[in-house]
């Protein structure tokens, strides 16, 4: 998929192929040439990517080729050690979890399963997570609670399932018994936003002691679409309400929702993988060693007042 | 996480009754007397259907009289995000609803007795915004949490919601995270939190507060719903259930302990407070 404003970077790229080929045929040299095209490559990538909207970050954050927990996994954490089920229904491919090592840090890694070819998609429901999936998370929370390690969560989901089963074994339950519970989970817990944090889905493994976002992630209390719908009566008005919800990580940053925007690399996490994923570890290593040093009633008391300081309204402040 | 466009009651209001002392039942049809209607507290003599009501009928319903105080009235809304939609600026709608509903947010929140006994306690107001999880709605729920822990309370919430506000974006969905964390805090005081759901509890409010009491309890029909019904459809692309996500219906698959009239709300509220032996 090529997104709408990478188009002039698609065409210096298609310019460049073309001459590689050339060169290999006609025997010509167009090294400086090609060189001097890669810079201004280089250059329009920059420029489009510093001044983008709401929307095209959206169309980022939700770009096939975006890495995945999957992608991530073996390029950030050392050993996985996969844990599956709630102990009640089932194994919820779409959210999973399980041991994990960063650098010597022992940890319980939890995130949204997205995947990237049809089959997987359909195999993980595109990161779209059932109650189940949500209890399972929580069952490996308290584990890393008695194993005394950090929790380290990752969010990209469009939000959790909607669907007639859902509902059925309480969705809405398997929530707030996470928001609740989260609250009170006594071993550090780091969240990261990867791709699209959607609502309830994702704030639903999102509880933590720091909220951090990649630069061109997106979080939401309502899907642009879904906003659109209501309150412009049209879905074609996302882009609006896109802008109007203020999704993205800078945003987000400046309303103190989040504590901190882990890079891309120019041009955004799909064009490199490794340099997204070294981003993000150095910024969990970070934060971890900052959290370790906390004694457990510390860490309780300032994760209750990072929560009661969002939208933190006055008596007769209001309007 | 949308709220509901016109409520029943507006709709009969609006609609094609002419003589103004007779209301119909949205749901049996019936007509009925209007002031037998509300002396029946909004629910219908025939057919047992539950209106909604305001937050002013609901506190008069459950705390004796002259002992309610309430706690953080001045807060409003706040339109942190200069949010402006299709129709217009959320600054202005604020505004307008205020002045609609002489309410400063979707919920009141304070203390008072119930046969005696004192409770922390939290209503919503559907009317209001269609009863929507704003800034000022979470930071009032957390402060009478707050409140019913720095008192030894109980803490009574009762819902009535269409989810989170959009026109807030980020800070509304945070305010599900930030009500639990002040739920949580009873639960490690081992205080009582008794939750009821009215018509309706849905979106981020089923999905936070609502859905966690020790004791949950509902009115007869009452919407309960993490989704919404047609969203739901569009994305199995079959029918569902007559009573899906009905109070009946999460009753039967175990999210709610109890379905309670209108009528006998208070009284069955004290009684399981009397249990409560610390
Ligand atoms: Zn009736």
């Amino acid at each position: 998929m090529d997104l709408e404003f990478e188009k002039p970077i698609k065409e210096i790229e298609n310019k460049i192929t073309e001459l590689k080929e050339l060169s290999i045929k006609s025997k010509v040299n167009f090294t400086s040439e090609i060189t001097e095209l890669e810079k201004r490559c280089q250059k329009q990538i920059e420029e489009i990517y510093s001044n983008l909207t709401s929307w095209q970050i959206l169309q980022i954050a939700r770009h096939p080729k975006r890495p995945v927990l999957q992608d991530y996994i073996p390029l950030i954490f050392n050993n996985f050690i996969e844990l599956h089920g709630d102990r009640v229904y089932g194994d919820d491919r779409a959210l999973i979890g399980g041991f994990a090592t960063l650098d010597h840090q022992k940890l319980m890694l939890i995130g949204h399963n997205k995947g990237k070819t049809v089959e997987e998609n359909v195999e993980r429901n595109f990161g779209m997570a059932k109650p189940e999936g949500y209890r399972k998370a929580l069952r490996l929370m308290k584990i890393a609670e008695k194993f005394n390690i950090p929790i380290v969560t990752f969010i990209d989901t469009q939000g959790a399932y909607p669907g007639l089963e859902a509902e059925k074994r309480g969705q809405a339950e398997a929530i707030a018994s996470n928001l609740t519970e989260m609250a009170q989970i006594e071993v550090p817990i780091i969240t990261l936003v990867t791709g699209e944090g959607g609502s309830g889905g994702a704030i639903g493994i999102g509880v933590g002691d720091v909220i951090l976002m990649l630069s061109f992630s997106i979080y939401s209390v309502i899907s642009p679409e879904g906003c659109a719908s209501i309150l412009w009566r049209d879905a074609k008005f996302a882009p609006d309400a896109a802008e109007a919800l203020q999704i993205t990580a800078p945003a987000l940053l400046k309303l103190k929702v989040i504590n901190e925007i882990v890079k891309e690399p120019i041009g955004s996490a799909h064009r490199n993988y490794g340099e997204t994923a070294l981003n993000i570890k150095k910024c969990l290593i970070k934060y971890l060693q900052i959290l370790k040093s906390q004694p457990v009633k510390k860490l309780l008391r300032r994760r209750f007042e990072l929560y009661a300081q969002m939208g933190n309204i006055k008596s007769k402040q209001g309007l | 996480m949308a709220w509901f466009k016109k409520t029943e009651t507006e709709n009969r209001i609006s609609g094609e009754l002419k003589l103004d002392i007779w209301t119909r039942c949205p749901s049996c049809e019936s007509h009925i007397y209007k002031e037998e209607w509300h002396n029946n507290l909004n629910v219908c003599p025939k057919c047992n259907y539950h209106d909604r009501i305001s937050c002013i009928q609901r506190l008069n319903l459950l705390v004796d009289k002259n002992t309610y105080v309430e706690l953080n009235p001045d807060i409003t809304p706040i339109d942190i995000l200069h949010f402006k939609d299709g129709k217009g600026n959320y600054k202005d709608k604020i505004k307008e609803t205020i002045r609609k509903t002489n309410l400063n947010e979707s919920v009141i929140t304070g203390y008072g007795q119930m046969n005696g006994k004192k409770v922390a306690i939290a209503i919503m107001d559907f009317r209001f915004l269609g009863g929507s999880l704003g800034s000022g709605t979470g930071q009032k729920i957390f402060m009478a949490a707050n409140y019913a822990v720095e008192h030894h309370l109980p803490y009574i919430v009762i819902s009535a919601s269409g989810g989170a506000r959009m026109q807030e974006g980020m800070l509304s969905l945070m305010q599900m995270a930030k009500t639990c964390a002040g739920i949580a805090q009873l639960k490690k005081k081992n205080l009582p939190y008794i939750s009821i759901l009215t018509d309706p509890t849905s979106g981020g409010v089923s999905a936070s507060y609502a859905m966690i009491g020790d004791v949950n309890m509902a009115e007869p029909g009452a919407l309960i719903a993490f989704a919404g019904r047609r969203v739901i459809e569009q994305t199995i692309k079959q029918k569902l259930p007559d009573n899906f996500q009905t109070a009946e219906y999460l009753r039967e698959h175990g999210f709610i302990d109890m379905i309670i009239n209108r009528k006998d709300m208070k009284k069955r509220i004290c009684e399981i407070l009397e249990f409560y032996q610390r």
